[in-house]
């Protein structure tokens, strides 16, 4: 919404420096987005074209002769060709700095002096329309300051950002009434009564409302003598500056009511509308009607449509008229329709049929419809002020509605109020805060309570805590003071928080840089990654068919990045991500998607044994034994460098590395290494283990034993591992595989294992004999249970 | 000669033999002459037995002397070579340290990482505690709880993204009450209302997290993105505690320098309600380019909790009152490090990466 300082000043006295308003408005919830006191534009005059020739050289500019002195024009190279000989234009001379900030100087265009520049609204910020140079009315006086004749030096403009609970501050009257009130200045609705002729036969009109929830009120008055014209300068420039495109007398006033009092409203042609007949209803499915901007539209049941007699559309309630009943030239006799409506159907409506207009915006918030009267008063008025002839208000008003929405006083204690805002407030200063705003307080028996009426224009207002609200921002929300209040218990993260984060510090110490790829995949990204997921969640409304399935896994985004990487030749990544994913839930009860949190790493030049390694960096960091499982069947994994990864019986995650066919697929032309588990699991193990038991450390020596087995490709090494860990029994102080050797001396399809013991008692020194007892009864099980043979 | 005079010279020789060495093996060599039963020093403690009785103390005391000052002697030419061949062996040693080829393996937390953990450690140092929750919703704790019903206008300044889950949902108008919608969260808020409706008052709580809004990418928006919003509910708590708090947060966060101040908004959950805005981090109030020379920078949303939001979680909003904030995480990220386009803190070039 923009607002002008002299419209405002038109209902009250308002005075001060234009940033000083600015803060007030923004400090009343009408956050000002830009200030601009209106240039006088120096050096822009108004000036005549006195005579239009094409360009010897050039077909996109022309060459126009400006008079600014009567008699003595200057020459101009102007790429703009609306503009007819005699027209007054605005032209800024040679030396003025734009508001742009550009210097106009004195140019060779083509060969062919340009002495000034003819200007376009936008040029000189006095609207939106830069397509072609501002034709100015002919009253103006040629050579003189164009912004003086305009009336707008001294003017202010600003910009606000209105909230959708204040329908009162989408008028220039609604911002009056709130900064007045804040500068404590008398704020007043000027008298706007007209005289009146009585009604002829041709003049009768007669309105049918059928349903009364989506028009609650429907006003109405026929004004006839009308000339439809150019409205006044004044007029058109103040549409234009607040953003509306001037087009008639009668639209312009319609329009300039809307802004003024934030009461869209609507014009026929009384002519066209046959026996005066006015009907509203709900739209059936498949309706037509062709509007304004001559589209055909369609209509579905719930929309609200003005009708005429024959019940066929005329007009799209609150959103747009229909094209059969228009203004035009010839339009002598209007009927003017000033009606409140159903706010939510013309949100629907509008947002639908994706016509959103100031009048929509306007009823989407609500109209006040005790202004219906004032507002038809107000059309009159200017109307026939601006009407270059007489013009025929017919004295009916018609105004048709049921019973109009009162809303009762509400209840307000001031106790509340205090409780609420932090600051203690008497029951007189609420009601002195309230009442400039129109507000009504009563005072009851109870001095703590106030009856306090809401005003028609702000349907926002219900509660005690909405009042409490208005309190607030007139009294100034920075006035309130500040205070700080403590919870009775200590600021911490949880236990699985700061697991969390110990788990990140682990892979950044690890050298993996994290990484934020997106959650939204394409439908071919879950298998291009090698996934198989009968039936990932897909979003019901994406952007864009590429971000239109949510992660099943953390693969194809990390996959992603790598490959963009790669295409900028950025190679050996230590890429690592922690995120949800997201698969269908089988659980029939639960609603939503199963969401789990991953952690997974991409090691991009690395083979499967990185992935191990950075897995063992984990596990020690976090003091949770995870095992592996070899696995050929691990989805987008290299079916033969994989491993389930396992904390006791449960499975949480799979390690090893891509299979190659995925990373031909991403174009990346290294080994990757992988590793993907289930951070709760990980993080729920890591809690439980974090509060292990103290071991006294042995005082006695410790000795060593080397074993190397000639062990069957088949057996894992964890396996051979877990055996010697068990046969070795409780002496067993440190186990570490040391050493794994091929070779063609062994039986094909073996390799040797060579791991090395550390033996140790708490309580003695082990003899010779117990260690070789614990040395045999390791071969003994590692032979027995796996096949192996010493290697000596 | 007297046994002094055989004392001293025979001292005297020893020490000279001494500084005549000039490697550690003729010291070695040497050793046994210097000290040995045989060396002179040694033969003349066998003359102590015809030494007078009277002299004996005397005489013994002069030979101590001579000994102790022969192996001093021995033991400062020892050092020497010591140090020497010590500095021999470091010299051999010498080390260009700008020579090193061992790679940094240092990685790096995202720069949102990274801005979530120092704002949750700013808010646990303030008393909070963090709360977390799904990032798939029911329409429920994403918009009802939290007083927007469905066809509530303010719903349009949410751009929804739902999630198609088969027979379960529908994306309906609401009216039917029957079918769930499922969607992304837009917002953190579902969080509040799951920490509300699972404990009981006083709560102080942040929820960080990962937020989803059906907007095309650009310069300063992705459809993914972070907030970090902020619950209080306590006995008493008025709209100055909010102000007070979101103070003490902005000089915490941002420095002393910073401040803070609230203008009025609307929200549908919170009544009244507020936009924060901080002074300019760039010009720190002075007006600048960034804050459109207004001094002051939007943050983000606040107010006070709405009734209606507190007795859609079954607290009682006559005994207990709050306030709630929130604000994005990426775009403080943006305004600290100057980055200028929002997309390229998710384009996971490492090149970006790691820069912070």
């Amino acid at each position: 919404m923009k607002v002008l300082l002299s419209w405002l000043r038109e209902f009250a006295p308002i005075e001060g420096d234009p940033y000083e308003l600015a803060d007030h408005m923004s400090d009343l919830g009408m956050a000002v987005e830009e200030t601009r006191p209106l240039n006088p534009l120096k050096g822009v005059v108004v000036a005549r074209v006195a005579s239009l020739r094409p360009h010897p050289e050039a077909d996109r500019i022309q060459l126009v002769d400006v008079e600014v002195e009567p008699g003595n024009p200057v020459q101009v190279c102007c790429g703009a060709f609306n503009m007819s000989e005699g027209d007054l234009i605005p032209f800024a001379t040679i030396g003025t700095v734009m508001p742009d900030g550009m210097e106009i100087a004195q140019r060779k265009m083509r060969g062919e002096l340009s002495n000034g520049m003819c200007c376009s609204a936008a040029e000189l910020h006095l609207g939106a329309d830069h397509d072609g140079i501002m034709i100015l009315p002919q009253e103006l006086q040629v050579g003189a300051s164009l912004m003086e004749q305009l009336g707008l030096v001294g003017d202010v403009l600003w910009d606000l950002e209105i909230n959708p609970n204040r329908p009162d501050a989408m008028s220039v009257a609604g911002v009056a009434r709130d900064l007045a009130a804040r500068l404590n200045v008398p704020f007043e609705i000027p008298d706007w009564s007209v005289p009146v002729v009585e009604a002829r036969e041709a003049d009768l009109v007669s309105i049918h409302v059928e349903d009364e929830e989506l028009c609650p009120r429907f006003t109405a008055r026929v004004i006839r003598g009308v000339t439809v014209e150019k409205s006044p300068l004044w007029m058109q420039m103040r549409l234009t500056l607040l953003g509306m495109r001037p087009i008639n007398s009668v639209v312009d006033v319609s329009n300039y009511v809307m802004l003024e009092l934030g009461t869209p409203n609507h014009t026929y042609d009384l002519s066209l509308v046959p026996n005066g007949h006015i009907g509203v209803r709900r739209a059936t499915d498949g309706e037509k009607i062709s509007t304004l901007d001559d589209q055909e539209r369609t209509l579905l049941s719930g929309d609200g449509i003005i009708v005429n007699e024959e019940s066929a559309p005329i007009g799209i309630a609150g959103v747009m008229g229909g094209a059969s009943t228009e203004i035009s030239e010839s339009t002598e006799a209007v009927l003017l329709e000033l009606a409140s409506w159903e706010s939510e159907s013309i949100a629907r409506t509008s947002q639908r049929l994706g016509l959103r207009s100031e009048a929509s915006a306007r009823f989407e918030r609500g109209t006040d419809w005790r202004l219906n009267v004032n507002a038809v008063e107000r059309f009159c008025f200017l109307l026939s002020e601006i009407s270059s002839g007489e013009i025929e208000i017919v004295g009916e008003v018609l105004d048709v509605h049921g019973a109009l929405q009162e809303t009762g006083p509400v209840s307000v204690r001031t106790s509340r109020i205090s409780l609420l805002l932090g600051r203690e407030f008497t029951s007189a200063e609420i009601r002195e805060l309230l009442l400039p705003i129109g507000f009504d307080v009563e005072t009851t028996d109870e001095e703590d309570i106030q009856l306090v009426t809401v005003p028609s224009f702000r349907p926002d207002t219900e509660t005690e805590t909405d009042i409490a609200e208005e309190v607030a921002r007139h009294y100034g929300y920075s006035s309130l003071g500040t205070r700080v209040p403590r919870s009775p218990d200590a600021g911490r993260l949880t236990a699985q928080q700061k697991m969390r984060r110990m788990i990140r510090q682990i892979m950044i110490g690890s050298g993996l840089v994290e990484a934020m790829p997106n959650p939204f995949l394409a439908p071919g990204d879950v298998s291009k990654a090698g996934l198989s997921v009968a039936n990932p969640v897909q979003l019901l409304n994406p952007l864009a068919v590429e971000e239109s399935v949510l992660r099943p896994s953390l693969l194809p985004g990390l996959l992603t990045s790598a490959a963009y990487n790669y295409s900028h030749r950025n190679t050996g990544l230590r890429l690592f991500e922690t995120g949800a994913i997201f698969l269908a839930s089988d659980d029939p009860t639960s609603s939503l998607p199963d969401e789990s949190e991953q952690l997974a790493a991409l090691l991009t030049d690395s083979d499967a044994a990185h992935a191990v390694g950075l897995l063992r960096e984990l596990g020690d960091g976090l003091k949770v034994e995870l095992t592996l499982i070899n696995a050929d069947d691990l989805p987008g994994l290299h079916p033969t460098r994989g491993a389930r990864i396992c904390i006791g019986e449960e499975e949480i995650g799979s390690v090893g590395e891509i299979d190659p066919v995925i990373l031909e697929r991403f174009e990346i032309e290294d080994r990757c290494a992988w590793l993907d588990l289930r951070l709760d699991g990980l993080i729920e193990a890591a809690i439980a283990g974090s509060g292990v038991a103290y071991q006294p450390v042995s005082t006695f020596p410790s000795s060593d034993v080397d074993l190397a087995f000639v062990v069957d490709e088949e057996v894992q090494a964890s396996a051979v591992e877990q055996t010697l860990r068990r046969a070795a029994g409780d002496e067993l102080q440190g186990l570490q595989l040391f050493d794994v050797f091929r070779s063609d001396q062994m039986a094909q399809g073996s390799r040797s294992l060579a791991f090395s013991l550390k033996l140790q008692a708490k309580d003695r020194t082990l003899t010779d004999e117990e260690v070789g007892g614990v040395r045999q009864r390791c071969i003994q099980a590692v032979e027995t249970s796996h096949k192996a043979t010493l290697r000596s | 000669m007297s046994v002094y005079e055989q004392i001293t010279q025979a001292r005297a020789s020893a020490i000279g033999e001494i500084e005549q060495v000039d490697d550690m093996e003729s010291l070695t060599a040497l050793e046994p002459v210097l000290f040995g039963k045989k060396s002179t020093l040694g033969g003349l403690k066998r003359l102590m037995g015809e030494v007078d009785a009277a002299e004996k103390a005397a005489v013994g005391q002069a030979l101590n002397q001579a000994q102790a000052d022969v192996r001093q002697a021995h033991a400062m030419v020892k050092e020497r070579f010591i140090a020497e061949s010590r500095r021999e062996q470091l010299e051999t040693e010498r080390l260009d340290l700008t020579e090193s080829l061992e790679k940094s393996m240092r990685g790096r937390l995202h720069l949102v990482t990274q801005t979530m953990e120092r704002l949750e450690d700013v808010f646990v140092g303030m008393g909070f505690t963090v709360s977390e929750g799904p990032q798939a919703e029911t329409d429920w704790y994403n918009f009802e709880a939290l007083n927007l019903p469905a066809a509530h206008p303010a719903r349009s300044m949410f751009d929804t993204l739902y999630l198609d889950l088969g027979e379960r949902t529908e994306i309906g108008d609401g009216e039917g009450g029957e079918a769930t919608n499922i969607l992304l969260r837009t917002h953190t808020s579902p969080v509040q209302i799951r920490v509300m409706e699972s404990n009981p008052p006083p709560i102080y709580t942040v929820c960080p997290g990962r937020v989803f809004r059906r907007d095309t990418a650009d310069a300063s928006h992705m459809p993914v993105f972070h907030q970090i919003e902020g619950l209080v509910i306590d006995r008493g708590i008025s709209l100055t505690d909010l102000a007070g708090t979101l103070n003490e947060f902005t000089a915490a966060y941002f420095g002393g320098a910073i401040r803070s101040r609230l203008r009025p908004s609307y929200f549908p959950f919170t009544e009244p309600s507020a936009e924060f805005d901080i002074t300019c981090v760039i010009c720190e109030g002075e007006g600048c380019q960034t804050c459109q020379r207004t001094g002051w920078i939007e943050l983000g949303g606040c107010g006070m909790v709405h009734p209606n939001v507190l007795s859609n979680c079954g607290i009682d909003s006559e005994e207990w009152t709050g306030f709630a904030f929130g604000f994005g995480i990426d775009r403080l990220a943006l305004m600290r490090h100057g980055i200028k386009d929002l997309r390229d803190m998710y384009t996971n070039d490492v090149r970006f990466l790691e820069q912070f």
